[in-house]
């Protein structure tokens, strides 16, 4: 058919000419004798089962120990609260709507007379909910944020669960706590000295 | 008739038109933005100045420009009037420091304010605007004052535009609200805190372009963008009222009722109160089918339009087929054509 055509296969040139032309030797003596390449490899394995108890480990004990995470890693949300310990959620919708896998969910709720100085502005979020098996931790929602209310930590990533009900993450597991110690490293970080009013505030 | 040229495309207009309802026959992007004008409210318009075009004809027997930027929306054409909006960069530039202007006093409260979505000054700042602000001083405060049980007042975000004020002049027999003090304390006030209690006092939630008065039954309930318009009509008792709505739903819940609105966001027909307010259940309305929103805006995220009556399928078969087919006709599926 090729021949017909006016072309043979050896016409057909390399693109690249990167292709290598595999050359079959015959087999050694020792190649052919087996049982040197057995010990050869197995001499290796032995390598590599004594080296842990020589050199670095490359296991760690996870619970207890853990890797380092990238400064840009996103992990589990945060909802951050201001520095005289509101929280900065205004319930705008502008995460949800940015949110590609829609895993954000929301109501929304008038302030009223006396809660001034549990949230910032005039509307505040009744209930904030991130569907944590939706999620897939992009970000866009952190970016979305006017209020810089929402982030995603570097630091904790969603656990695993038995239900999955217990992946829809509500206000009191987002919503960061108002003791500033045990607060998030992400967004608008406090000062040592707000961070020390606050404290006195709430003794 | 007079024969303009908008933008460098002519167009033949009735005499008495302004500039910008030449523009609007034209319709595309080479629109003026408005903000006070509305076509239903006689003598609105000439308050905001975001519709300012360069006239660089005056006409065809007195061809000098005109001196200054002048508001399309109050300016009538003249035959051979030569009007420059999108490809004048005076006319951008001014438009910018417009946008600057109304967003002096504005507060940036979008995150709060439930107009955010169908806001004109946000499309309008989003279009025109600069994204930074060069005003450092306080911006004007209002002490809140309760205008009543469905209507919600935002002073604060007011523009002036005396939209409300026109619709309570020209709709309502007795007005009970207006525009008190002046300049930069002026404000829209009932006299002595009236309850507004006209059937037709609804309707200035849907003129008002900005958040300033809002739905109170509404208020903070939804995002806009997260409800889905649906075109809606009821047989109506009052009179002047049609009962053509566009309901609001989220889920099966009709969360909110507006008049319909064009693409220039103007009421087509007023609503009275009892459609606006009482009605908020499926039951009460002959649904139509969803309201068309603009691509372009948020509104129309996730929202699906489906056309309502597909193309029908004339198959070519022999006559015998056909013949076959009337005398024994196949069940008909869905009820688009009775």
């Amino acid at each position: 058919m090729l021949h017909k055509l006016g072309m043979t296969e050896t016409t057909m040139e390399s693109l690249s000419k990167r292709a290598k032309v595999l050359e079959k030797k015959p087999m050694t003596l020792a190649e052919r004798a087996y049982l040197p390449a057995i010990f050869q490899g197995l001499s290796i394995t032995m390598q590599h089962f004594f080296r842990a108890a020589t050199k670095k480990q490359v296991t760690i004990r996870y619970p207890e120990e853990t890797r380092p995470f990238s400064p840009v890693f996103r992990g589990l949300h945060v909802l951050k609260r201001d520095e005289k310990g509101r929280e900065r959620c205004t319930a705008c919708g502008l995460c949800a709507v940015a949110c590609p896998a829609e895993a954000i969910t929301m109501v929304a709720g008038e302030r009223k007379k006396g809660e001034e100085n549990l949230y910032r502005e005039e509307k505040y979020a009744v209930s904030y909910e991130i569907n944590m098996l939706r999620c897939i931790f992009c970000g866009l929602c952190e970016e979305a944020c006017p209020k810089a209310a929402v982030y995603l930590q570097a630091d904790k990533m969603a656990p695993p669960r038995f239900e999955r009900d217990e992946f829809i993450y509500g206000k009191d597991r987002l919503v960061e706590p108002v003791t500033p110690d045990n607060r998030s490293k992400r967004g608008i970080q406090l000062t040592p000295e707000q961070a020390d009013k606050l404290r006195t505030q709430l003794v | 008739m007079a024969k303009i040229t908008f933008d460098g495309i002519e167009v033949e207009v009735p005499d008495g038109t302004t500039i910008l309802n030449a523009a609007r026959q034209i319709g595309g992007g080479i629109v003026p933005p408005a903000m006070c004008y509305y076509t239903p409210l006689k003598g609105s318009g000439g308050k905001c100045r975001a519709c300012l075009v360069k006239v660089s004809a005056g006409s065809a027997k007195d061809p000098r420009p005109m001196p200054k930027l002048v508001a399309s929306c109050i300016t009538t054409v003249q035959d051979g009037m030569v009007v420059e909006n999108t490809i004048n960069e005076q006319v951008m530039d001014v438009r910018k420091g417009i946008v600057e202007m109304l967003l002096i006093n504005h507060p940036l409260d979008c995150p709060v304010c439930d107009q955010a979505g169908e806001c004109s000054l946000q499309d309008f700042a989003f279009e025109h605007g600069l994204s930074t602000t060069r005003y450092e001083e306080e911006r004007r405060t209002f002490e809140k004052i309760d205008i009543g049980p469905l209507i919600q007042l935002h002073m604060t975000r007011c523009i002036l535009c005396y939209r409300c004020v026109y619709v309570a002049d020209q709709l309502t027999p007795e007005r009970v609200h207006g525009v008190l003090g002046r300049g930069d304390a002026s404000e829209i006030g009932t006299y002595i805190e009236n309850i507004i209690d006209n059937d037709f006092s609804g309707n200035v939630i849907d003129v008002c372009p900005v958040g300033a008065l809002t739905d109170k039954t509404f208020r903070f309930k939804q995002r806009v963008w997260f409800t889905k318009p649906v075109n809606a009509h009821r047989d109506c008792e009052t009179d002047k009222c049609n009962g053509h709505v566009t309901l609001w739903y989220k889920g099966k819940d009709v969360l909110r009722v507006t008049a319909r609105k064009d693409e220039y966001g103007e009421v087509k027909e007023w609503i009275c109160n009892t459609c606006r307010f009482d009605k908020k259940e499926t039951a009460d309305w002959t649904l139509e089918g969803p309201a068309h929103i603009n691509r372009a805006s948020v509104i129309a995220q996730n929202h699906y339009e489906l056309p309502v009556v597909n193309p029908q399928v004339i198959a070519d078969l022999p006559e015998s087929t056909v013949r076959e087919l009337e005398q024994n006709p196949p069940l008909r599926l869905g009820g688009l054509n009775n």
